[in-house]
């Protein structure tokens, strides 16, 4: 075990001082880092899209509001969602991807470190990119699945859409460089003893939803390619005067966008699957069941595609084989919700803040899926789609699933990434206004929606018996937005006191927790070696009861990874070139090209620079 | 790759070295990548209703002599990956050049192939038979073009004298690579040229 390791601690004095400085920020490689890089730069990027939906909110308070015109709405749903979407929860997701994968599988890093490095700045020069948009009054405005043929230059010539077009190739390439990098140090880098069935089941939940975003990436990376084309050098893909077929932006977008669903959700199922044994104690329930329901869920998850289109009309086959597959979703989705109970059902349960949030991501998450069922089926589908009860059941499972998760992990693993116990109390307040603010929000916009509300409407009209329940969710939302600033006061007044969390505050199960919080540069002073799938809980077996609190130990002698800025500026000149792509028609193909020089140069000095 | 990586690749839970995982992990997404690319180019097959169309205008044997030049490269790559791995320079280096060669004048055919087409008015806006073909194989030709690169900068390398047999996974990668650009085209030949 990891903590036999630490028996032999150094003198003091030879205790290596870590650096802290903003250059070793900026260079850094280190996989802890880079997940709090990802992690703060994420939770902004969540307010400012929170902020937006708060926005929304206040128009539609009131039947034939003006606080909002209608193209600033427009802006600001699109925003909402694409930010939601890619700069929240896939990049918080990325946070536990970074900060907790090597430490679960007993890795010193990631396979490549400054591979990492390159998909954080990317990402946060993509998340930039498409929020610069709106100090040019040109945010994106055609919703984050922007349909054809609304994207065309005919519809839409402003640079709105090209904002949103390239910022989300930025995006992808982030994406798919920590794919390729999770995937390998998931499969290569455990250690011994590590079996793929004895991984936390967090890893294997991130090793599927690495998958995913391989397979799905690329997808949407050739249809926004292919409107591209149509936007800047007058193509027709899309465009029906042309020959084209909007319809296939559809099939693209949603070959990618059903997958992308399952890249939100899975993470969150493997945060909560790790925080209910341990607040239970007893291990998780139906491991094996887990790991494949995951599987199914991802595998199906590529032939379900057209159920977003049922409304446009593909014919009884296809409505019935797409109703089909959608609804055998619902098996594999079901055994998850079942092993959750089953590991919750006769466990001594210990009522602390994690486990709050993972309760409430459990009940949330039902309400969620049972409506997901109901859009299954096509004729019920034809009377929900783009009314309100679509805005209800998504945001039950993106919010009350993926956002309750997350923060239940935040509140989980923060002793851990900063040595500091979040306030027990400050945590509670924040569960029961987060919940309740959410389900005032988002529960009477399935009523909202059934009586015919159409979503992405900036206004309704007076007398449609809308006002009421538009009212509650306005309030509602306030509540939820509020119970953030119980979070960030909470995170605050934590951050003012002594770093003394211990190391393993809540009696975990897997390998982080054997080391000092927050853990050490090199993670690891000596390789674990693995037995079962909850290597701590055995260990502590063994040795009768609890471990000695782990001492920091000298990394002399531990070889790490150099830091590098070449990560940085090879990100910068992906930056550079999609820049220039926007502003093609004003300068023409030089400055891409120059970009494209620098991406070379940069990416040279980083294959060539000694990386140890 | 760095000692610390170094004295890790030797156990990875694999035994395969990262690097090998990681360019077939990203080998994989890109068959999603040309499969997009694929789809979209037989779903707009034959619904042009004005030329020029394919059977107007494609020519198979220049393509022919292109498609085996291609192959040819493939193996000739294997042959220097063999020579970089027994530590045999005059293979490694000549049958490096000789790959690199094929791969210029798979490009330089492309482009005379593209400059010919335009000429015959079959622009990218023409019509949805040049989009997508000048998409499909203009993606295609741009990978050929990054493989090359890649290619002669090991070329470089392995003429400083920098690839002796144990870093022969630094031209192995790149063969990997080279490997599935060849195989791409395998489809794209028969998909847009044989069944025109």
């Amino acid at each position: 075990m990891a903590t036999s390791a630490v028996s032999h601690s150094a003198a003091h004095g030879a205790i290596h001082v870590e650096k802290t400085g903003l250059w070793s920020w900026i260079t850094t490689v280190d996989h802890k880092k880079i997940g709090i890089l990802y992690g703060a730069t994420a939770f902004t990027f969540f307010l400012i899209g929170g902020l937006e939906a708060l926005l929304l909110r206040i128009q539609l308070g009131t039947a034939e509001n003006t606080f909002l015109t209608p193209e600033a709405y427009n802006q600001l749903f699109t925003m909402h969602g694409t930010t939601m979407i890619f700069l929240a929860v896939m990049p918080l997701s990325a946070m536990f991807f970074n900060y907790l994968i090597p430490l679960m599988i007993g890795a010193r890093d990631v396979a490549f470190p400054r591979l990492n490095a390159f998909s954080y700045w990317v990402f946060l020069f993509g998340g930039l990119f498409l929020n610069a948009s709106f100090l040019f009054n040109a945010a994106p405005n055609a919703g984050w699945f922007g349909y054809a043929n609304l994207t065309s230059k005919q519809y839409s010539p402003g640079l709105n859409i090209d904002f949103w077009v390239l910022g989300l190739q930025i995006l992808g390439i982030s994406s798919l460089a920590a794919a390729v990098n999770f995937f390998t140090t998931i499969i290569n880098m455990r250690a011994k003893g590590m079996k793929l069935m004895r991984m936390p089941i967090f890893v294997w939940m991130s090793f599927i939803t690495q998958v995913l975003l391989l397979l799905a990436f690329p997808v949407i990376t050739v249809a926004l390619i292919l409107l591209t084309f149509d936007r800047v050098f007058g193509t027709h893909f899309y465009v029906p005067a042309g020959g084209g077929d909007p319809l296939l932006w559809q099939h693209l977008f949603w070959i990618f966008g059903h997958p992308e669903v399952y890249i939100l959700i899975l993470p969150a199922f493997g945060i909560v699957s790790e925080i209910l044994p341990v607040f239970s104690r007893k291990p998780l329930f139906g491991y094996a069941a887990m790991v494949f329901s995951g599987i199914f869920i991802a595998f199906l998850g590529f032939g379900v595609w057209s159920h977003h289109m049922f409304a446009t009309g593909m014919g009884p086959i296809a409505d019935t084989v797409f109703s089909l597959s959608t609804m055998l979703i619902a098996i594999p989705t079901g055994v998850k919700i079942f092993n959750w109970i089953g590991t919750v059902a006769g466990g001594s349960l210990q009522m602390r803040t994690p486990m709050y949030f993972a309760l409430g991501f459990i009940a949330m998450f039902i309400i969620g899926g049972l409506s997901g069922v109901m859009h299954a089926s096509p004729p019920a589908d034809l009377q929900q789609t783009d009314t309100y009860f679509v805005v209800a059941h998504f945001h039950y499972v993106m919010f009350g699933g993926s956002i309750f998760a997350l923060t239940a992990g935040a509140y989980y693993w923060w002793p851990k990434m900063f040595g500091r116990m979040l306030n027990e109390g400050l945590g509670k307040a924040h569960f029961w206004l987060m919940l309740i603010g959410f389900n005032l929000t988002f529960f009477p916009m399935h009523f909202v929606g059934l009586h015919g509300m159409p979503r992405r409407v900036y206004t309704y009209p007076d007398g449609l018996g809308f006002e009421l329940m538009n009212q509650i969710e306005t309030a509602g939302s306030l509540l939820l937005g509020s119970s953030f600033l119980i979070f960030i006061y909470n995170v605050i007044r934590t951050s003012r006191r002594p770093a003394d969390a211990p190391a393993d505050p809540w009696n975990g199960a897997t390998l982080e927790w054997a080391l000092p919080s927050p853990p050490q540069e090199f993670n690891f002073a000596v390789e674990p070696e693995v037995h079962s799938r909850d290597p701590l809980w055995e260990t502590k077996r063994e040795r009768g009861g609890t471990l000695p609190e782990p001492a920091r130990v000298s990394s002399a002698g531990i070889h790490l990874p150099n830091p590098s800025y070449w990560p940085l500026i090879a990100a910068l000149s992906v930056l550079a070139f999609f820049v220039a792509l926007l502003m093609f028609a004003h300068t023409g193909p030089w400055p891409m090209v120059a970009a494209g020089v620098m991406l070379f140069f940069s990416v040279c000095k980083w294959a060539f620079e000694p990386a140890g | 790759m760095s000692h610390a990586t170094h004295a890790l690749e030797h156990h990875t839970a694999t035994g395969l070295d990262n690097r090998k995982v990681a360019i077939w992990t990203f080998i994989g997404s890109e068959c999603l990548f040309f499969a997009s690319l694929i789809s979209t180019y037989l779903v707009y097959k034959g619904r042009d209703t004005s030329g020029p169309t394919p059977d107007e205008i494609l020519q198979i044997p220049l393509v022919t002599f292109g498609t085996a030049l291609l192959l040819f490269s493939s193996l000739f790559v294997v042959l220097a990956l063999n020579g970089a791995q027994r530590g045999n320079r005059k293979a490694m280096l000549g049958w490096l050049a000789a790959t690199i060669i094929c791969g210029l004048f798979f490009i330089g055919m492309q482009v005379y192939e593209f400059q010919h087409f335009m000429h015959e008015g079959l622009k990218l806006q023409t019509n949805l038979f040049g989009a997508t073909f000048y998409t499909l194989t203009g993606f295609h030709g741009t990978h050929v073009t990054i493989g090359v690169i890649w290619l002669i900068t090991v070329f470089i390398t392995a003429l400083r004298g920098k690839l002796p047999p144990e870093k022969a996974l630094n031209l192995e990668m790149a063969a990997l690579y080279w490997h599935f650009v060849d195989v791409v085209w395998i489809v794209i030949f028969p998909v847009v040229y044989l069944m025109k």
